[in-house]
């Protein structure tokens, strides 16, 4: 932005030493913060704070009114609190059952991409290595699931859910979320791994490295920046889920948090502070990871999707 | 290149299958026989539990009799239609503005990525919970500041409303991620373009309507198909704001389906919902594959 821009300043300065040219030339020499650049800055910064406010605005509520007294809440400013701060919300979400739910959160989430990695590793692996053949029918067979919409097959999904007697259970959610995640996870793997060059394979095999080892010594190490992509999108995805646990599983043990906020706002309705609290907590491990992480968190969101 | 396939192609063949199975078996048991399932319960009559009854095509010709699921249908395309309209100017203004790489663009563009973290279902209650008519934020707002007075109304108990509510919800979840795309596509601009035009002396208005928003087509129809499919196919947010009410003004198509199937317990014909559903998403997705992934794929085979 900066090169782009420098050379036509130097040019529109120079030429406005020529009096007689057009009075736009006029405007570089005015005062600075009155020049059309520095109105036109301003004025998409200005947008861009609108936009801001609009953005965060709701997610700022969320975490102010969940730190107000629930009997302060509804007499007072909610956006800018002066009855003081509490901790009372958390801990009736804590109350609530929020370890629970966190750890089935947790639980589900790890179980999910473990599991849509390690399926979706050693098959991308078959896929780079054969490209004909069979291998290549069932990369397209892949391809195309990635067009499948979840929502269109909760029903077969919820009955067969049923007959193999995982019913309200964490693995009612890990394998069906793993399936739906392995077309995504796959072709971003085999994208990358295509470009491993031939030669390393080679190289390994005459070394005396069987397909494991080939995996675990050679691919795994190199794949290792799409391995990250892909688990970090399987990850927001499974943690995200609400669907799924919403017809899956019934009973409170085995809530995930999406699903256990949404009843514990219907159980808590005029007790909003503690909802707010519940929500944010909700997310709270991902801001977490955001601050720490920020480049890998977003390189997973994009997955596969940016160019 | 033929021998080293024809040496390697016997010894390769056991282990292939065993790496090929885990993900086979996952994607069929889980995706393809559901597809397989979902339309043949479009052709039964059952309620989930007692026995399966064949009926034929008599779940399809009540698809073209049932006014709530035309009106489910109509809304959900106001919706696609709506969302694309006021997203993809947004998104793409905000994402060429937080392409740039000054210090108060960067922290701009670290906040407005927030709303990604928050689940769907969290971002409906959240919502629901700002706009409350008993101490919502925004009707707050709106009673306490004179120019803002429009906001304090019943955004999500009116009828009128709440569709135009739960418009704007959904540019709120959505934008971010589309801003990303921008801002990605745009980084991804060579910068011997904006050199070459400034020789030119072209002004930055210029800049982004003839260099620009051209550069980014590719990325306009990536995020155009993900809108769409992400609008047609939304569920979680509205669930979790008003499960379709009140009446039935923000039933859209994917709530109907699941409203049908379970809690009116009509699998037969929320199947054939489903399929409706399956099929518009499938059509719009493959557009999306054929664009962008496809063709890539395609390239980077042919140079192995």
């Amino acid at each position: 932005m900066k090169t782009a821009s420098a050379p036509s300043v130097s040019r529109r300065v120079g030429s406005g030493t020529d009096r007689a040219s057009s009075s736009r030339l006029a405007a570089p020499r005015a005062p600075s913060f009155l020049s059309p650049r520095t109105a036109r800055r301003g004025l998409s910064l200005l947008l861009a704070l609108l936009w801001l406010i609009f953005a965060i605005g709701p997610i700022y509520y969320m975490l102010i009114v969940s730190f107000e007294p629930q009997s302060s809440y509804l007499n007072s400013n909610p956006w800018f609190p002066t009855a003081g701060v509490t901790a009372a919300n958390y801990s009736a979400v804590f109350a609530g059952g929020f370890g629970q739910y966190l750890l089935n959160s947790v639980i589900t989430t790890v179980g999910t991409t473990i599991l849509a990695v390690t399926v979706s590793l050693l098959a991308a692996h078959v896929i780079v290595r054969r490209t004909r053949g069979i291998s290549a029918v069932i990369f397209r067979v892949f391809l195309v699931g990635l067009a499948v919409p979840i929502q269109a097959l909760i029903i077969p999904l919820y009955v067969e859910v049923l007959r193999l007697g995982l019913y309200n259970t964490l693995l009612a959610l890990i394998i069906p979320l793993s399936a739906f995640a392995i077309p995504l996870t796959v072709l971003i793997l085999v994208n990358f791994l295509r470009d491993v060059p031939r030669e390393l394979i080679d190289a390994a095999q005459i070394d005396g490295a069987g397909p494991i080892r080939q995996l675990t010594s050679l691919i795994i190490p190199v794949a290792k920046p799409a391995i990250t992509t892909v688990a970090i999108y399987d990850a927001l995805t499974a943690w995200n889920n609400f669907l799924f646990p919403l017809i899956f599983t019934q009973s409170s043990n085995v809530a995930v948090l999406p699903l256990a906020i949404f009843n514990f706002s219907g159980e808590h309705l005029i007790d909003i502070p503690a909802i707010m609290a519940a929500v944010f907590l909700s997310a709270a491990p991902l801001f977490v990871l955001y601050v720490g992480a920020r480049r890998q968190i977003i390189g997973g969101l994009t997955a596969g999707f940016s160019r | 290149m033929i021998g080293r396939v024809a040496l390697r192609k016997p010894r390769i063949t056991w282990w292939a299958v065993w790496f090929m199975a885990p993900a086979c078996v996952l994607f069929v048991a889980l995706v393809l026989v559901p597809v397989v399932v979902a339309v043949w319960l479009s052709f039964v009559k059952w309620n989930g539990v007692g026995a399966q009854h064949f009926v034929g095509f008599s779940n399809w010709s009540q698809l073209f009799s049932d006014a709530t699921a035309g009106a489910s249908l109509e809304r959900t395309g106001i919706l696609v239609a709506a969302s694309w309209v006021i997203q993809e100017p947004i998104a793409i203004a905000l994402g060429i503005y937080i392409a740039g790489r000054q210090r108060h663009r960067a922290v701009l563009s670290a906040l407005y990525f927030l709303p990604l973290l928050i689940s769907g279902a969290g971002i409906g209650i959240m919502w629901q919970n700002i706009l409350s008519p008993i101490g919502g934020g925004v009707q707050y707002i709106g009673a306490h500041v004179g120019v803002l007075g429009f906001l304090n109304s019943d955004w999500l108990g009116s009828t009128n409303l709440v569709f135009g509510t739960v418009v704007v919800l959904v540019a709120w979840e959505f934008i971010p991620f589309h801003t990303l795309l921008y801002q990605a596509g745009t980084r991804g601009i060579p910068s011997v373009l904006y050199e070459a035009a400034s020789l030119d002396g072209i002004s930055p208005l210029q800049r982004i309507r003839y260099i620009t928003v051209p550069m980014l087509r590719n990325t306009i129809v990536t995020s155009s198909t993900l809108n769409v499919v992400g609008s047609l196919t939304i569920f979680d947010a509205i669930y979790t704001l008003t499960q379709g009410g009140p009446g039935q003004s923000t039933r859209v198509f994917a709530l109907d389906q699941y409203i049908v199937g379970f809690n009116e317990m009509n699998f037969g014909y929320a199947s054939v919902l489903a399929v409706v559903l399956g099929i518009l998403g499938i059509v719009i997705s493959l557009i999306i594959i054929r664009v962008t992934g496809f063709g890539r794929m395609r390239s980077q085979a042919e140079g192995i």
